[in-house]
């Protein structure tokens, strides 16, 4: 197949002089619009089509000790897996974690941009912004944009001088505090797996058990998740990494296999 | 699925809403309040897109909050109702808000009243109203047991039975509610009806 590029050409050369100015306008190149009766709706339904990071399971609550944060690390374009090593978490300074579910580059994007304002309000004030306002910059920027294709899902988790925060932010201008979120197409399997084993005394160990098993179960009943669970906590001094495990693996770890006792045993075929 | 209703008694409005936050099938929250405090003596209850509902009454909140300190005098209940209404209804052709409100207040020389606002800026002073999927529950309810001059037990007794009412009727029927009380002595959280505790940390900063 050979591409069409004529478009890209320019037309004829302008070569100066007032006759140049009687050249047919009526005749300028131009792109063929789509044979659609409805081209915004068109426009609206292709850009979906190739909005990637659809499916995701991501999910964060406070305990006793701080906030744990954990995500899968698939990406997917429909059925496509377009990668198994997508980060998630997004470091926006040493005390604040985002999560990332909906669209990739918007997601990314927002929270660079949020990190950017964070550390500028950081340098105005001489002191860090706190949970709560960092996200109420996101949510306000993504309610100024609704309606206009953004797809973000987010949690935006960290320390500040209250202690521990943890906020919901999607592009539909929602914002919620709370203590227990997750996002995604995997966050019902990952709410009950989360719900069932959560408790406000839980030791750091624990939790970050917690948050990788729910991942864990996520990924393995929802198809759009998958590739490695990474899990976060962010406690008094800042965040960590608490580990990151191929789902696989963790598979094996938590069902390992057993040897099945042979039931049947084929037989030599007696020979007639 | 979301329920707010209020009604007025004797030198008293209430205002009850459900607490749920939802997202199609999922509940992200189950103490979202949903009641914000307006000023000293206003209640305004709001139900409607999340983003919008938090978007909207925080706007309000901050003007009503302005004209009190450019004028020292606090903005009466109905200049409070026509004010949201104004601000519904000019942005209704321009990027509108889905929220419905109900707006409640005592003012000293008036007594409480509560108001109604839908999300076309129809403005209604009323003595009982609801929105959302509880409202078909809630009026029917509200208009048998309804009458004027009740009093703080009675009313309480009658948002209780038109929250059981939703709790047994409703098939989407939110668990916990939230009841809010404005008289003289100014606005205030009532009483919360919690069938299922959200883990730790309170409502809403």
């Amino acid at each position: 197949m050979k591409l069409d590029t004529s478009g890209l050409e320019a037309p004829a050369p302008i070569l100066g002089g007032i006759d140049d100015l009687s050249v047919d306008f009526a005749a300028a190149q131009s792109f063929d619009l789509p044979g659609c009766a409805d081209f915004d709706g068109f426009q609206k339904d292709a850009v979906q089509m190739v909005k990637p990071a659809k499916g995701t399971t991501t999910l964060a609550f406070i305990f006793k000790e701080g906030v744990i944060v954990a995500a899968d690390s698939r990406a997917s374009m429909g059925g496509y897996i377009s990668s198994q090593s997508v980060k998630k978490i997004i470091e926006i300074n040493p005390y604040m974690l985002g999560t990332m579910a909906g669209g990739a580059a918007d997601c990314q994007f927002w929270h660079r941009n949020l990190g950017i304002k964070c550390r500028l309000h950081e340098l105005a004030n001489k002191r860090r912004i706190s949970v709560t306002g960092a996200s109420k910059l996101l949510a306000n920027i993504l309610y100024s944009y609704r309606g206009m294709g953004l797809s973000v899902g987010t949690m935006i988790a960290g320390w500040d001088e209250k202690g521990p925060g943890l906020y919901y932010v999607d592009s539909e201008g929602g914002r919620l505090k709370g203590t227990r979120f997750s996002v995604g197409s995997g966050s019902p399997y990952a709410y009950g797996v989360l719900d069932n084993g959560y408790r406000y005394d839980l030791s750091i160990e624990e939790a970050a058990e917690l948050g990788r098993r729910a991942i864990y179960h996520a990924t393995f009943r929802d198809g759009a998740s998958g590739g490695v669970a990474s899990v976060y906590f962010v406690g008094p001094n800042g965040w960590k990494k608490m580990s990151g495990d191929d789902v696989g693996e963790l598979h094996y770890k938590y069902y390992p296999v057993t040897t099945t006792p042979v039931e049947q045993e084929m037989a030599e075929v007696p020979a007639a | 699925m979301e329920c707010v209703f209020g009604l007025v008694g004797d030198g008293f409005a209430l205002i009850v809403a459900d607490t749920s936050a939802v997202n199609s099938i999922l509940v992200h929250k189950s103490n979202e309040d949903k009641v914000m405090v307006l000023d000293s003596h206003k209640l305004l209850g709001a139900s409607g897109e999340g983003g919008d509902r938090v978007q909207f009454t925080e706007y309000i909140q901050k003007n009503v909050h302005l004209y009190q300190f450019r004028n020292g005098i606090p903005l009466t209940t109905a200049a409070a109702a026509n004010f949201t209404r104004g601000e519904l209804a000019t942005a209704l052709r321009k990027n509108p808000y889905f929220v419905n409100i109900l707006l409640a207040g005592y003012d000293k020389d008036i007594g409480p009243s509560l108001y109604f606002i839908d999300y076309i800026a129809t403005l209604h002073k009323i003595d009982k109203g609801a929105f959302g999927y509880g409202s078909y529950f809630c009026l029917s309810m509200m208009d048998r047991h309804y009458h004027q001059g009740m009093t703080v037990e009675e009313a309480v007794d009658l948002a209780d039975k038109c929250i059981m009412e939703i709790r047994s009727r409703l098939v989407v029927a939110p668990p916990n509610f939230v009841i809010k009380i404005v008289d003289k002595d100014g606005a205030r959280e009532y009483a919360w009806r919690e069938s299922i505790k959200d883990a730790g940390v309170a409502a809403t900063a």
